[in-house]
């Protein structure tokens, strides 16, 4: 009996010690723990996908590594929690990550009813189609699969999106959802659907792991916008900033010019105000640029994530761009200059 | 003087009494256990308030706006979210009930075989446990996927007979359409039920008397297939078919049994079947040998010694372990998830998903497959009852 009620009282005691260590500031626990912990997808190509040796690589990878090094002055400081899309919330509102950047796309309710914020738009994409033309040659749009069976993953926006396009396009269509993604490529492969569907990008990343990719075409239509960006806890102001900055820092860079080979040099000789103050050189009467102490951390925030991680360009090129297998155009990825999407407020 | 002595007594024993301090002490538990029921409770809503997570159950109303492959009500993207709960309910339903009856037949011919004096079956009764029972469920559930998608032609090249189907699409049938007057084929039903009921009153009397036996079982399965077809022949035939057409991808119209459906069937059925082929053997070496043999003594034939004398008596046996493996197969139906059968927990998650409503969601699946359990436990607890060795 005696032992039932020191268990209990334990128990009582670690439940109430577990409500209050969540109140704590994210910005405090991620120094406390010294890592980051980043919540990403179960392998997705170019975004986030794990090796034989558990290296995590991909956009949304990078860029958890670099708001390590921005807060922590290491990239490699992060923890990786492979989620699945329907577990993703969940873990972010508990507490069990601290950022997720899972190619997630920014809705409005996600917005306003989750309890979660999003930091800015990692990348611009749009929910697409891919068929086999081996098994389906007279398919040439998404507007002839009138009646197709399409596999995808649950818990995402596409079940929605898919709806609302057949809908509207008054076609029939049966839909099939798995758990996860890799169990939708298989049905898809076995012919138990005829179109799998997801975001264009995640469409080129599947079709390279496929058979035989060659006969396997991304249909030209995109039926929705998704754009994709990191997230955070409501409520955490300090934290919301930083990684909404780092981002910012990261297309202010490419903006820039700044790159992670010249970021050593351009701090050391650059005169242009605007490179300064992002890196944080110290102006020449030897006073602090200030924008990193105002969030809470190092001056050398955005020199350090640039320094380990690369700016935007880079981080595209490197992962899904014109240097990664999957070759996707920059698109309305590019710059707002380039006539693109990309677009940064000012460091100032 | 004793009068002091009994009172004192009476005081020190208070505390001493086993009783008082047996319900001190459970009192202290309770309130310590209903403190930290509150304390959680309060908790989360506290929390869920300061994350502004919105929380409550009004967007079971909301429009889901997704498609489910398989459901037995009629249900489209514009119903609301608690329609494709009910949804995936009944899916679970389904193939938990259907899961049920496949496996207990599968588990008791595989535990006859088990006991069976011949070597051959008894041994491949043997292998199938042994295999069975020690692999994973999921790893089935996944083989069994892939076997029945891999060989299933494509649905332009399906195997046809007449108006069925059968293609990786699944089975494909004609559904039946119920016009005015269909309800005669229930009235049909139960009509040859209470018929059925009554002959086999009869018959028994009959054999009482007689000694002679009379094929009743025949007779009721017949009953009940003649009785719904002549009612329905006498309001004029109100039932048409919905044949399905071939399109470019698979088939439309008509009623489609999903493979993955299928597969989840034969993964639970299967598996299942094996822990309750041990419930049988074990339940039928529980009834004395003597029975066996005194029934062969009175000149009953092995397999009718088995029905009418062991089987009652190891049903005692074997009842409450295949209550539990019943349980089991429900809410071991809810790997569906894993290979897109839209159970209660893949419908859910879907939703789960697009509202975020984690907490909402979760507490819908633990009250239902809590309900359905208590369900299946207290049948089969009435069921035990019935059967239980009545002491005369």
């Amino acid at each position: 009996m005696k032992n039932k009620l020191l268990t209990l009282m334990l128990g009582a005691a670690a439940s109430l010690v577990l409500a209050g260590a969540a109140s704590a500031g994210t910005l405090d626990d991620v120094r406390q723990h010294g890592f980051v912990q980043c919540g990403v997808s179960q392998g997705l190509m170019g975004f986030s996908v794990p090796d034989a040796q558990n290296n995590w690589t991909g956009m949304d990878v990078d860029f958890c590594r670099a708001i390590a090094a921005a807060v922590l002055g290491d990239g490699t400081k992060v923890k990786f929690t492979p989620l699945t899309a329907k577990e993703r919330f969940t873990a972010l509102q508990s507490g069990e990550i601290d950022v997720l950047s899972r190619n997630t796309t920014w809705t409005m309710s996600r917005d306003t009813s989750l309890g979660l914020k999003f930091a800015g738009i990692m990348y611009y994409d749009g929910q697409g189609f891919i068929v086999n033309k081996t098994k389906h040659p007279n398919v040439a749009s998404v507007k002839d699969l009138g009646g197709a069976t399409v596999c995808t993953q649950s818990g995402t926006t596409t079940e929605l999106n898919i709806a609302d396009y057949f809908k509207s396009h008054k076609m029939d269509y049966k839909l099939l959802t798995f758990e996860k993604n890799d169990e939708a490529i298989a049905a898809y492969q076995d012919g138990r659907c005829d179109s799998y569907s997801t975001d264009q990008s995640g469409l080129y990343a599947q079709r390279l792991k496929m058979q035989s990719p060659d006969d396997n075409v991304v249909l030209p239509e995109i039926i929705s916008k998704e754009p994709l960006g990191p997230v955070v806890r409501q409520g955490d102001d300090a934290w919301f900033n930083i990684v909404k900055w780092v981002y910012f820092a990261l297309v202010n860079a490419e903006e820039l010019g700044i790159t992670s080979k010249n970021v050593d040099e351009m701090k050391a000789t650059s005169t242009d105000p605007e490179v300064k103050r992002l890196l944080g050189a110290t102006s020449d009467d030897g006073t602090a640029a200030g924008f990193g102490i105002g969030m809470g951390i190092d001056e050398s925030w955005a020199f350090d994530a640039l320094k380990q991680v690369g700016n935007y360009g880079e981080i595209f090129d490197r992962n899904v761009g014109k240097d990664s297998p999957l070759k996707i155009a920059r698109g309305k990825n590019e710059l707002w200059m380039n006539g693109g999407l990309q677009y940064a407020p000012p460091v100032r | 003087m004793s009068l002091e002595l009994t009172a004192g007594l009476q005081k020190r024993s208070f505390w001493n009494n086993g009783r008082v301090r047996g319900y001190a002490l459970q009192a202290l538990v309770l309130l310590i256990l209903g403190g930290l029921v509150y304390d959680l409770i309060i908790n989360t809503a506290n929390n869920m308030a300061n994350r502004h997570i919105v929380s409550g159950f009004d967007f079971l109303w909301r429009k889901a706006g997704f498609e489910v492959s398989f459901s037995l009500i009629p249900y489209s993207g514009e119903d609301n979210y608690a329609r494709a709960l009910m949804v995936g309910f009944f899916n679970t339903l389904l193939v938990s009930a259907v899961g049920i009856v496949v496996a207990t037949v599968l588990g008791l011919v595989i535990g006859l075989m088990r006991l069976s004096r011949n070597w051959l079956a008894s041994h491949i009764a043997l292998g199938y446990i042994e295999l069975v029972r020690n692999v994973p469920l999921l790893l089935q559930l996944f083989i069994w996927y892939r076997l029945v998608l891999t060989p299933l032609p494509q649905a332009k090249d399906a195997i046809a007979i007449g108006s069925v189907t059968l293609s990786n699409k699944g089975l494909t049938m004609p559904a039946p359409v119920f016009g005015d007057g269909a309800w005669m084929v229930l009235v049909g039903f139960f009509v040859a039920v209470g018929a059925s009921v009554l002959l086999s009153r009869w018959g028994r009397r009959q054999q009482e008397v007689t000694g002679r036996k009379l094929p009743t079982g025949m007779l009721s399965v017949l009953l009940s297939v003649a009785f719904p077809l002549l009612f329905l022949a006498a309001v004029g035939w109100p039932v048409s078919f919905d044949y399905p057409v071939k399109g470019n991808f698979g088939f439309s119209g008509g009623m489609t049994l999903v493979p993955e459906f299928m597969a989840l069937l034969l993964a639970l059925s299967i598996y299942t079947a094996a822990f309750i082929a041990e419930a049988v053997r074990a339940g039928i070496m529980a009834v004395s040998k003597g029975q066996g043999e005194a029934a062969a003594a009175l000149g009953l034939k092995p397999g009718l010694a088995m029905r009418l004398v062991v089987l009652p008596q190891a049903l005692r046996v074997i009842i409450p372990p295949l209550t539990s493996q019943y349980l089991n197969l429900t809410k071991n139906s809810s790997l569906a998830v894993a290979i897109g059968y839209p159970d209660l927990v893949s419908t859910g998650g879907t939703v789960l998903g697009q509202t975020g409503q984690a907490i909402e969601v979760v507490l819908i699946w633990m009250v239902v497959y809590l309900s359905l359990s208590l369900l299946t436990s207290g049948f089969m607890n009435w069921f035990n009852a019935r059967h239980r060795l009545v002491g005369r």
